[in-house]
């Protein structure tokens, strides 16, 4: 049948609208009856009683003003049923988007069910293909449901055998439906398959015809092209005989029983049994009779991929968050202490920080260390090591799930999240750029900045003469007319929004791409002037960076190794010393 | 592809400018001409369905007309053979009609795609770089997909109407002309005046709609994929704003085209039940003045009415119509390209001699052609190549290294005659590039380059693509040169692995050395390592370069890199930046002089741990 009762909680909201819209449908059936009924009269009049025009004029004008009222109530029956659309959309769409900021950035990442793309994909084309289903096929399908009902009451009225064939032979449009729906359900998926396998092959072709060029074999595709595209013709063609049965069921049962019933009641007229009126006004019916059941089964399409959207839709809603034993990332809860800019703390100190995920896997596992005010600290290990997790803790995207880290005497979890995040320069070593202006991915830092400080903030990263030669300069739009920026470009976007923040705390990810000698000096100097006067964490990649560190803290499997300085750490026989010595590629 | 038979939606209104429309529509059409035979076929089949329920309809009322005079049953014997007949037969003919028209579809779509890529296939890969979009392979497959819906709901409705309408005219005018004449005013408001009132209604709130999803889709992307940064700059709050008041204005705008929508719903019904209640008023008069029988009366008011389904799919038609043009021009737009290089008309046979070099470059100059979408950027077209001459003797280990950008992967793609060049030379054994044809060019050259395409399909396949007439004892014997040849053994189904996408993953490592195979299968004289290596781990990276030995050996090699790994083995290094050749010396050399080599050795040493 195609419901989700999970989706008849969100009619619940918009109940009157609902009610409204079926009761829009019932007078709309009742507008046909009466239109069929005066124009029976009318026929009838002029056929058998030899009326003129003038003595049915009154009638006419009653049909007309009929035809226009059934006409105004369709238009008002579709903007309900359309309010109704929009409004599940809208609240499913913020459901969805609260949901998952609630997930919070770390672990939504690290939810393994779904891809960022996927959940995007949901939130945006998932909510819209709920669009026809409520619209068409929801509507339509209560509408099926009653007004069938409502003629049969009637023409029962006036003919019971008429009302009779009717009923015998309704049932059988949704028997066949199933009995071939269920065949067409499997075979539809099927074509699905092939459709996607098809489109995935020559996608697969354009995508590799460099490769085939190189290797001369992409002239040699053509044919392969055809024949796999005219198999899947006739595979499909093959399916569609199956589901085109059922179209033809549907008519033919609505024409059959439309013409038995004709042929019956004019056997009747015959012998005098009946009136031409009552005749003419059921074979008006018949075939209104059958028509809601007929629409149904055109719609039924919408309805199946309402279905699977809101599968998925709720398979994200449905989700816990994947961290589960971590306090929840709400920002109500620790609104205790004021923190601005300014505030000079003199450590930031983690106590035996645990932070293990749902899956048992520890992030970092009992961590505790330092970083005084002014100093620059230096992150190194393999990946997996626990680096990330820590500047993710100290960005509060997560919590520690045991030990606290602590601001001078203050727990961070009791400072006002917006307040402490302002204090914190973040440069990730893939920023996510927005589609939007360069102008803007750079303000993001800071809103109120002027046009001369994002300049200026991108000519101290080096950004500022790529971006003046981008076709529309700091009004580009990323991501418009294949407008990607390559990684280099993207690190130095993320370290204008440093520099225009101009926040106490630096957490830097320094970028591993293999960068040109120029450019990786430019960087180098733009990240040692980001760093003068500030806190800094880094998570290091160079040697060049690790030199200039007062503290490098060695991490292993979410534990400190070891610790201590570049000079005192590589004279050692250490841990550090085998990372930093796998470095560089022997000619 | 057209999945359900029987779906009705409302397609998305798209936008387009009148120019050249009707070219499209002829090109478009010209592509159906393979199939007349089957497309006047289809129409005739939906044409009789309308018909069958005309008929119906018509015959019914007929019976019960002529039953109420209680005449004697003989007279009821054909309307009811006719009804018997239009009530099986609508059912039939609307499944024919669905069969030959969907076979129609099928037909055109496999025509277009092949036609799609014998004009894409020379345009590759330089051309389609130039459409400048990352897209570019999903919106040539989508508007192909698109293009499902041109016969079936933009072109046939048209013509099965023109049939039905000609017939049911013809029948009333049989009983009186005016009929004819009042019901076709009715058609024609139907069919042209709501599909043009549609179409003037909706094109703003249509773009408006288009516009608005995009950009709430990019805001809600922005959400979840940014959130990081989003949270990080406290903006999560400003981005949640933005995303509700787009929703606002997207329900606005959505409220609007259902009120459209419902208006051209509201129409159809009110013109098709005001047409036939002319008829009516028409057809009582005529009674009334006896010039056609009462009998009659109530078959014609269901001959009026019932001919109107013939025109309902004519405003969705029109919206198909414009969606299927602005497919088609996007795809025309892509096809129509030149391609960037051109055979030599009568190309000469490539042939190595010892005596002469490989490869031979001088003075070369290169720049790549105006974007023709973008002429206001000539400032953009610099040169990306500068004066480069070199010359590859056979045998001969040539490196060219430089930062990223530095023009190294142009020059590959000019020896691959991708792209054509207006200043310079190029020799090959001896002769000028453009005298041989691409595919000979290309024989002659084995490229490893960084990123090995792999096809989703079976390794085999994946390396027949080098030699499609190899034994499986070659296959072999490359694999086990490549050393992948345990690898592949040890997948599921050996050789007969599916990978690619869809398949069994390969790591990079694995990648690279199914490259090597395919090399080491094409046995072509002249080898390009282009960045072979470079999204390889160090250790990886070590191993990879061991197997490239023995790629190398007996072949002259022209290796390309911005990592300076292997280049002691190098009989000659070139360094290049910006365009130019800055440095040209061994190794050992290069390394004690003061220059941009250095300098990068350098930077090399001074990255640790990649992640």
């Amino acid at each position: 049948m195609n419901l989700d009762k999970r989706l008849f909680e969100f009619i619940r909201s918009t109940q009157t609208l609902f009610y409204f819209t079926i009761f829009i449908e019932i007078i709309i059936g009742i507008c046909v009856v009466l239109q069929a009924r005066t124009l029976s009269y009318i026929v009838n009049q002029v056929y058998l009683n030899g009326a003129m025009l003038n003595e049915v004029i009154i009638n006419a004008i009653t049909l007309l003003a009929l035809i226009f009222m059934r006409a105004a109530l369709v238009w008002s029956g579709e903007l309900s049923a359309n309010q109704i659309a929009v409004h599940v959309k809208n609240d499913l769409r913020n459901r969805l988007f609260n949901h998952i900021q609630s997930i919070g950035p770390a672990k939504l990442v690290a939810q393994p069910e779904f891809s960022t793309g996927e959940i995007s994909n949901v939130i945006t084309e998932g909510v819209e293909a709920l669009d026809s289903y409520f619209r068409q096929y929801l509507m339509q399908l209560i509408s099926a449901a009653i007004i069938p009902l409502l003629y049969l009451i009637i023409i029962f009225r006036v003919d019971p055998l008429s009302g009779l064939i009717l009923l015998l032979t309704a049932p059988l449009i949704p028997i066949f439906m199933v009995l071939i729906g269920s065949r067409a359900n499997e075979l539809t998926k099927r074509q699905w398959r092939i459709l996607s396998q098809m489109s995935a092959y020559l996608l697969d072709v354009l995508q590799g015809i460099t490769t085939l060029k190189i290797f001369n074999r992409s002239r040699a595709q053509i044919k392969v092209i055809s024949v796999v595209s005219n198999r899947y013709r006739n595979t499909t063609l093959g399916i569609l005989r199956v589901t085109f049965l059922s179209a033809l069921v549907l008519e033919m049962v609505s024409t059959l029983s439309t013409a038995i019933v004709a042929v019956e009641i004019g056997l009747r007229l015959l012998t005098g049994q009946f009136s031409f009126e009552q005749a003419f006004f059921v074979l008006l019916l018949a075939p209104e009779f059958y028509l809601p059941l007929r629409l149904l089964g055109t719609r039924f399409h919408a309805g199946m991929a309402g279905v699977e959207a809101a599968n998925s839709i709720f398979k994200i809603l449905e989700t816990k968050t994947s961290i589960p034993d971590n306090k929840a990332m709400s920002e109500g809860e620790s609104i205790s202490v004021s923190y601005t800019k300014t505030t000079k703390f003199s450590t930031i100190r983690f106590e035996d920080v645990h932070c293990i995920f749902s899956d048992q896997r520890a992030g970092v596992n009992g961590i505790s260390f330092e970083i005084n005010y002014g100093e620059t600290v230096a992150l190194v290990g393999s990946s997996g090591s626990g680096k990330s997790t820590i500047t993710q803790l100290l960005l509060r995207f997560l919590e520690p799930t045991i030990g606290q880290i602590v601001i001078d005497r203050c727990p961070l979890s009791q400072i006002f999240i917006e307040e402490w995040r302002n204090t914190i320069s973040w440069v990730p070593q893939s920023p996510y750029l927005f589609n939007d202006t360069i102008e803007a991915n750079i303000h993001l830092a800071r809103p109120n900045a002027s046009h001369d400080d994002v300049v200026q903030a991108a000519s101290l990263a080096y950004a500022h003469n790529f971006i003046q030669k981008l076709p529309d300069s700091y009004h580009t739009i990323i991501g418009e007319r294949g407008m990607y920026l390559s990684g280099g470009q993207a690190q130095r976007i993320a370290l204008a929004r440093a520099f225009l923040k101009d926040a106490p705390l630096l957490i830097l990810d320094e970028a591993t791409a293999h960068l040109d000698p120029v450019l990786a000096t430019q960087i180098q100097k733009s990240i040692t002037h980001l760093m003068k006067g500030r806190t800094t964490l880094l998570i290091a990649h160079s040697l060049f960076t690790l030199t200039r560190a007062d503290k490098i803290y060695v991490l292993g499997s979410g534990r400190l190794i070891e610790s201590g300085t570049h000079d005192t750490l590589s004279h050692q026989k250490s841990l550090y010393k085998n990372l930093i010595s796998t470095a560089g590629v022997k000619p | 592809m057209k999945l359900s038979p029987d779906k009705i939606s409302h397609p998305t209104r798209g936008s387009s400018s009148p120019d050249s429309q009707t070219r499209t529509v002829i090109r478009l059409l010209s592509l159906l001409t393979p199939f007349k035979g089957l497309v006047i076929l289809s129409v005739i089949f939906g044409a009789a369905t309308v018909g069958c329920g005309i008929g119906l309809m018509a015959a019914s009322a007929y019976i019960i007309s002529a039953a109420a005079l209680q005449p004697s049953i003989a007279v009821l014997q054909v309307p009811i053979v006719g009804v018997r007949f239009f009530g099986i037969s609508r059912g039939l003919f609307r499944y024919l009609e669905r069969y030959v028209s969907h076979d129609v579809t099928f037909r055109l779509l496999s025509q277009m795609r092949v036609r799609f890529y014998e004009a894409l296939e020379p345009l590759a890969p330089a051309r389609l770089l130039q459409f400048q979009s990352g897209d570019l392979l999903n919106r040539l497959t989508e508007g192909v997909n698109t293009l499902e819906n041109f016969y079936v709901r933009a072109i046939a409705p048209p013509f099965v109407a023109i049939l039905v309408m000609m017939f049911t005219a013809l029948f009333l005018a049989s009983y009186d002309i005016s009929l004819a004449i009042t019901i076709s005013i009715f058609w024609i408001a139907l069919g042209v005046g709501v599909a043009v009132l549609v179409h003037i209604l909706s094109s703003q709130p249509g773009r408006n709609l288009i516009n608005l999803r995009a950009k709430l889709n990019k805001a809600l992307i922005d959400g979840i994929q940014g959130m990081p940064d989003l949270y990080a700059f406290n903006a999560a709050k400003a981005n949640k704003d933005r995303i509700i008041s787009l929703t606002l204005n997207l329900t606005k705008t959505q409220t609007r085209l259902a009120r459209i929508d419902g208006i051209q719903t509201s129409l159809k019904i009110l013109l098709a039940n005001t047409g036939a209640w002319m008829i009516l008023i028409l057809a009582i008069q005529l009674v009334n003045q006896e010039r056609i029988e009462g009998l009659y009366l109530a078959s014609l008011v269901l001959v009026a009415l019932t001919s109107f389904e013939a025109l309902f799919a004519l405003p969705d038609a029109a919206i198909y119509l414009e969606n299927s043009l602005e497919a088609a021009r996007n795809l025309f737009y892509i096809v129509d390209a030149e391609p960037e290089v051109q055979d030599a008309a009568f190309p000469i046979n490539l042939k190595f001699q010892p005596n002469k070099p490989i490869l031979d470059i001088q003075n070369l100059w290169f720049r790549y052609p105006i974007d023709d979408q973008s002429v206001d950027r000539k400032d953009k077209r610099h040169y990306v190549l500068k004066d480069i001459s070199f010359s590859l003797q056979p045998g001969e280990r040539l490196a060219m290294i430089g930062p990223s950008g530095a023009g190294k992967t142009t020059l590959v793609n000019i020896l691959l005659r991708f792209w054509e060049f207006e200043e310079g030379k190029i020799f090959l054994a001896g002769n000028d590039i453009h005298l041989y044809s691409q595919t000979d060019v290309r024989r002659v050259i084995s490229v490893v380059s960084q990123q090995t395409y792999l096809f989703n399909t079976t390794v085999r396949e994946n390396l027949l693509i080098a030699k499609p007439d190899a034994k499986d004892s070659e296959l072999v014997k490359a694999a086990e040169q490549a050393q992948i040849h345990r690898f592949i053994q040890s997948l599921p189904n050996g050789y007969d692995t599916w990978i690619g996408e869809q398949g069994y993953l390969l790591s990079g490592g694995e990648r690279q050395r199914i490259a090597i195979a395919r090399a080491l299968l094409k046995n072509a004289p002249l080898l390009i390592l282009d960045e072979a290596t470079v999204n390889l781990d160090v250790r990886t990276e070590h191993q990879v370069l061991e197997t490239i030995q023995t790629l190398m050996e007996d072949r002259t090699t022209f290796v390309i890199t911005h990592r300076l790994t292997m280049l002691d083995r190098m009989d000659e290094i070139i360094v290049l930046d910006k365009g130019k050749i800055v440095e040209r010396n061994t190794h050992q050399e290069l390394i004690q002089s003061d220059g941009v080599y250095q300098r990068m050795w350098n930077l090399q040493h001074d990255i640790i741990t990649s992640q």
